[in-house]
């Protein structure tokens, strides 16, 4: 699991995962730069993990909406994220196991946990032998959506009105 | 809140103090709520703090000077925060492939012309540019297209000065100096259409130095005048030719200077009063199914250039419907 495993892995963004399952149309526009908002709160945790610095302590950061335990006891990272609604639950839960997946490449035990405040709950996500067979499917299915020469159809969907990129999709 | 295009009209002085922009003049100083600036629009003699060019730079808010002639200058258009190095490639691929950018100037052409025949129906002339788009469909070179574009447009002129009340006749479309009230009318709202088209390029991923039926050498943000073809009829003629029907401009708002016709501080005044209204109108847009304001179909249209030139659909220029 050297360096170059890293790089290469480091190619598909935790939102990436999550647009898959939430729109292609969306993630085929963002991978080619043109996206509709800021996506600053999203973490570029391929370069967060390259500070080796952080391993061995015992700290809690918090980089946009992504908040990282990091225990070092147990040798487990918690990943938590706190998420507004469950509209769209199967994106953030595949997002989540990105996380997992990817830390776990690097030789680092984790889970992650969901927040859901206004729902008063909280989902505790491990990664399982089936899940990682996803994973690399939804890898596989992202870089097919990279390649694609022009964007997939925008679907109308509920959640269509309340996205950025509603204007460019629908004008 | 909804973003506002903020003009200066008076002199003074814009700087930053914290996190606060401040314009002072003769009047006094006064906070400006940065949060709700859209981009800045300065027709008086300002000077600008580098800390707040910094601060506008940082919420990516563009600022655009015009000079003591009302007329644009230029634009401190901040750095650009979105990038997208695939559509600049496509951008450039549809300028360089003769077939692709002829297709693309005479959609902006066609565009152009069909808001104008709207506009005459509007003033009461039936006139249709039908022999002219065809015309165009023949056409193998940009010059032609210009051509084509360059008569239709003085055929139009023509027309719409038949029902233009006396004393604010067109006659002839003259720029640098305008000769007479409605050119230098004209000329005006042009001149403040171009740059807010630009704002709305500025917001998108789009190069604005790469254009179509204009030369990207023309001028710096020459895809801004591809654009304008659109609008100018769109927003500008009908603004203009509402304004003098109803009486809202008069001789009174002009001066004459330099051989020529120019608005005067009251005049422009009016005019940019009535232009901001204008943009922050709505209406109801039939595809989106919500309401849009005149502005935001500026960012609209950039969007349909965006998707024909990724290869989604093919650019249809927008012909008012309202
Ligand atoms: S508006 Fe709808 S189709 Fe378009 S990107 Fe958003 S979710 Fe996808």
């Amino acid at each position: 699991m050297g360096e170059e495993y890293l790089e290469k892995e480091l190619l598909i963004k935790g939102i990436e995962i999550n647009y898959l399952y939430v729109c292609k149309t969306k993630l085929w526009y963002f991978v080619r730069g043109i996206t509709m908002e800021q996506e600053s709160d999203f973490v570029d945790l391929g370069k967060f993990l390259h500070e080796k610095s952080y391993f061995g302590e015992e700290k809690e950061i918090q980089i946009g909406s992504i908040k990282i335990d990091f225990i070092k006891k147990s040798d487990i990272i918690e990943v938590h994220e706190v998420k507004r609604g469950k509209q769209m639950e199967k994106a953030h839960i595949m997002q989540a196991l990105y996380y997992i997946y990817y830390l776990n490449n690097l030789g680092i035990k984790a889970k992650a946990i969901l927040h859901y405040p206004k729902l008063k709950e909280i989902k505790e996500i491990e990664l399982k032998e089936s899940d990682k067979e996803e994973i690399n499917r939804a890898i596989r299915e992202i870089e097919h959506i990279k390649s694609l020469k022009e964007p997939p159809e925008p679907i109308y969907q509920k959640i269509c009105k309340n996205c950025a990129y509603y204007e460019l999709c629908f004008i | 809140m909804r973003k506002k295009s903020l003009t200066l009209l008076s002199d003074g002085y814009l700087f930053r103090k914290e996190n606060t922009i401040y314009f002072e003049n003769a009047r006094g100083k006064k906070p400006l709520a940065i949060e709700g600036i859209y981009d800045i629009y300065i027709y008086g003699k300002v000077s600008i703090s580098s800390q707040a060019l910094h601060y506008l730079a940082q919420k990516g808010i563009a600022v655009h000077f015009f000079n003591h002639y009302g007329y644009y200058d230029g634009s401190f258009y901040p750095r650009e925060s979105l990038h997208s190095g695939y559509l600049v490639v496509n951008q450039v691929e549809h300028y360089l492939d003769k077939n692709k950018r002829l297709e693309l100037a005479k959609l902006f052409v066609i565009g152009g012309i069909k808001n104008m025949e709207w506009n005459l129906l509007k003033f009461k002339n039936k006139t249709k540019f039908k022999n002219y788009i065809e015309e165009l469909n023949n056409c193998n070179k940009i010059t032609e297209v210009m051509n084509v574009e360059g008569r239709v447009r003085a055929e139009y002129y023509n027309l719409w000065d038949e029902t233009l009340p006396d004393g604010f006749k067109i006659i002839k479309r003259t720029r640098k100096p305008p000769k007479n009230e409605m050119n230098a009318l004209i000329s005006f709202l042009n001149s403040r259409l171009y740059p807010a088209i630009i704002t709305e390029l500025y917001n998108t991923q789009l190069t604005p130095t790469v254009s179509y039926l204009h030369e990207p050498h023309e001028r710096r943000f020459s895809l801004a005048l591809d654009l304008s073809e659109i609008f100018k009829p769109m927003i500008a003629d009908r603004l203009a030719n509402r304004l003098v029907k109803q009486g809202i401009i008069q001789k009174k708002h002009f001066r004459e200077e330099l051989n020529g016709v120019l608005l005067n501080e009251d005049g422009m005044k009016l005019v940019l009063e009535h232009l901001n209204r204008e943009m922050d109108k709505t209406v109801q847009h039939p595809k989106l199914k919500k309401n849009v304001s005149k502005r935001r179909l500026i960012r609209l249209e950039a969007y349909k250039l965006v998707k024909h030139l990724v290869g989604q659909k093919k650019y249809e220029p927008l012909v008012a419907w309202f």
